[in-house]
């Protein structure tokens, strides 16, 4: 570049009349920019390219998924997702158990990490004083950071036996006489059962609703809220009868969101689901999530049994996908119309 | 003064009370659990640290003593090579979502299933490096399939990264940059990304953090691996999976070591979380 100038610069100060020499430097100048339309055009098409491979990927899940399970499809059909028989001796396979304790420990998890993280979110946006807002937030965002193979760890050697000693005979004693919901309450207590994995699932997904509803939060115009308080609005009715109206599509987009992670997370679960291939009403027992089937079984099996459990992962795959679509288009819709006012 | 003894008023003021103190409620709770983990780490694990667990390598079972030397070298191996597979990668394709993003539906697509892939089942990964890679035995399990799964979780948090920091980039500096003549690669390379370096590192950083615990997709790509060995293509241990077999067994030696394990890479990946969030700090400098 800085050679091309200089000798674009030179003739035409001392010399006007050569003509040669200024069809050399619009050349010159001409193929410089032919040049650096070519580096354009390599640098659009390889970074297209990379861009191009995370599409890749994710077509390549879908399809090698597909094809490894293909056996397991063709053997039980659509029977596969409604079968609860899990059995590797007979070699015969359904998905039902894995699937309901999936979206039951999710669903768990999403009960109670919906009003704390709700709690945080107010907290950190209306109520914390300034100076505690980042400090409070990054402790926050660091439970987001934690491995979950520490949660299962933690949940197994010390989460688990602290619930089943004092918090699940204290739920038996009381919610657990109540007639049809105390069916869920009943039944003998161990220390890793689906509800131990749906409330460790609850802490595991609480930074990300959290995150997801501060940053919604934050976008509520100052105006809206000042006007409310001038009405006389105590800080609670404002955020509930402001704030949460304007926000409750970005809210829903974030326990969308928080959904798709609890529904696969795996070894946090593995650890502390019991892995029994059980269906049962008490949440007590222990059960078996999608993935903690796979963790569990995927090394030692073969054939049909790999397949069916690929066909598990394919399960899973499109389960998270359908769930983190609807919270990214809800998010999505959020900020346009956002971007609207 | 009327206030005060106006009960409409009166149960306002207490509906406002109860629901300002669970919010504190939910605060403490998101606090407390976190300091309840690392405080459980550090009582369980610290007796586990000490000089040979980071010279010897994982002990038998049974036996006494032993350390995690080879977890701790086959993972910093696996998250080394996953960083540099990964790191490229997710530049390059940020930078194409930030600068012909705008207008392509191709990109807008493209970012769209970023943001889904950073929220994807990480076993699922491992289940796709299982199927394309030793399924059909272009290798087996290894330390190879181990980083290329990581390497897989890692590309949609630098994208994502880079894509939102480059977007910070004031227009007009762009438009500096384009008025001297300089071409769209060396604009975007030496005046953009430059100008927003230090969140791009954030990125990349964040990502280590990520994939430096992840467990899932390792189980059945790099498997695990009982003696030392610096050689991607055999079955290589990494902290995360020492930690699984250790903790999920009966030894007493081995769930010592697995806390001790744990305590290391949590430390580390919070460590390497604040140092991120400590750069990032969202400006645009140059």
């Amino acid at each position: 570049m800085s050679a091309n100038l200089s000798s674009i610069k030179n003739p035409i100060v001392d010399n006007t009349t050569n003509k040669e020499s200024a069809i050399a430097v619009d050349l010159a100048l001409l193929s410089t920019m032919r040049a650096q339309r070519r580096q354009d055009s390599v640098f659009h098409v390889v970074t297209m390219f990379f861009a191009l491979s995370v599409l890749l990927v994710l077509v390549g899940i879908i399809v090698s998924l597909v094809y490894g399970s293909w056996p397991a499809i063709k053997q039980f059909g659509f029977g596969f997702l409604t079968t609860a028989d899990w059995d590797p001796v007979n070699d015969n396979y359904g998905a039902l158990i894995a699937i309901v304790s999936t979206l039951v420990t999710s669903g768990i998890a999403l009960v109670i990490a919906f009003p704390v993280s709700f709690g945080i979110a107010l907290f950190l946006t209306e109520i914390c004083p300034a100076w505690l807002r980042r400090p409070m937030g990054t402790a926050v965002e660091l439970l987001a950071g934690v491995p979950s193979i520490i949660y299962g760890m933690w949940g197994l050697f010390v989460f688990g036996p602290f619930c089943a000693t004092y918090i699940y005979p204290a739920l038996k004693a009381t919610i657990g006489h109540i007639p049809v919901i105390g069916q869920l309450f009943s039944g003998p207590i161990s220390n890793n059962s689906v509800l131990t994995a749906g409330l460790v699932l609850s802490i595991m997904i609480i930074p990300f609703i959290a995150s997801v509803m501060r940053d919604v939060f934050e976008v509520v115009p100052a105006v809206l809220k000042e006007s409310a308080y001038a009405l006389g609005c105590t800080k609670w009715e404002v955020v509930s009868k402001v704030v949460l109206p304007y926000t409750k599509i970005g809210v829903v987009g974030g326990v969308m969101l928080g959904l798709g992670r609890a529904l696969g997370e795996t070894m946090a679960v593995t650890f502390v689901i019991g892995n029994a291939n059980q269906l049962s009403v008490s949440l007590f027992a222990p059960g078996n999530s999608i993935a903690s089937t796979l963790a569990n079984e995927f090394g030692e099996a073969a054939d049909l049994h790999l397949a069916s459990l690929l066909a598990l992962g394919l399960i899973l795959f499109v389960l998270t996908f359908i769930v983190l679509v609807a919270a990214k288009l809800l998010l999505l819709s959020m900020a346009r119309q956002e971007g609207a006012k | 003064m009327t206030n005060a003894v106006n009960p409409i008023y009166r149960r306002r003021l207490w509906v406002h009370r109860i629901g300002i103190g669970l919010s504190f409620l939910a605060m403490l709770v998101g606090v407390g659990f976190l300091a309840w983990i690392l405080v459980m780490l550090l009582i369980k694990g610290f007796s586990a640290v000490n000089l040979a667990m980071f010279t010897q390598n994982t002990p038998g079972s049974g036996s006494s003593g032993g350390g995690l030397l080879n977890a701790i070298v086959g993972s910093v191996l696996m998250v080394g090579v996953g960083t540099l597979i990964s790191t490229p990668v997710g530049i390059l394709a940020g930078i194409y979502l930030a600068e012909y993003g705008e207008v392509s539906w191709f990109a807008k697509v493209t970012r769209f299933v970023t943001d889904i892939m950073l929220s994807a089942p990480s076993i699922v990964i491992g289940l796709f490096v299982y199927a394309i890679y030793i399924a059909t035995h272009i290798g087996g399990f290894s330390g190879w399939a181990g980083s290329f799964a990581i390497s897989l979780i890692a590309i949609p948090v630098i994208v994502r990264t880079t894509d939102n920091m480059l977007n910070l980039v004031p227009t007009s500096l762009r438009e500096a940059a384009f008025a001297l003549g300089a071409p769209r690669w060396k604009v975007v390379t030496m005046v953009r990304l430059r100008a927003v370096k230090s969140g791009v590192v954030t990125g990349v950083l964040l990502a280590v953090a990520r994939i430096s615990g992840e467990t899932a997709p390792l189980l059945f790509t790099a498997i695990g691996n009982q003696f030392f060995n610096v050689n991607m293509s055999r079955p290589m241990a990494s902290l995360p999976l020492v930690i699984n077999n250790f903790t999920m067994s009966a030894d007493d030696n081995w769930i010592i070591l697995g806390w001790g394990g744990a305590l290391l890479i949590t430390f580390s990946v919070l460590a390497l979380n604040i140092i991120s969030r400590v750069l990032s700090t969202p400006k645009v400098s140059g």
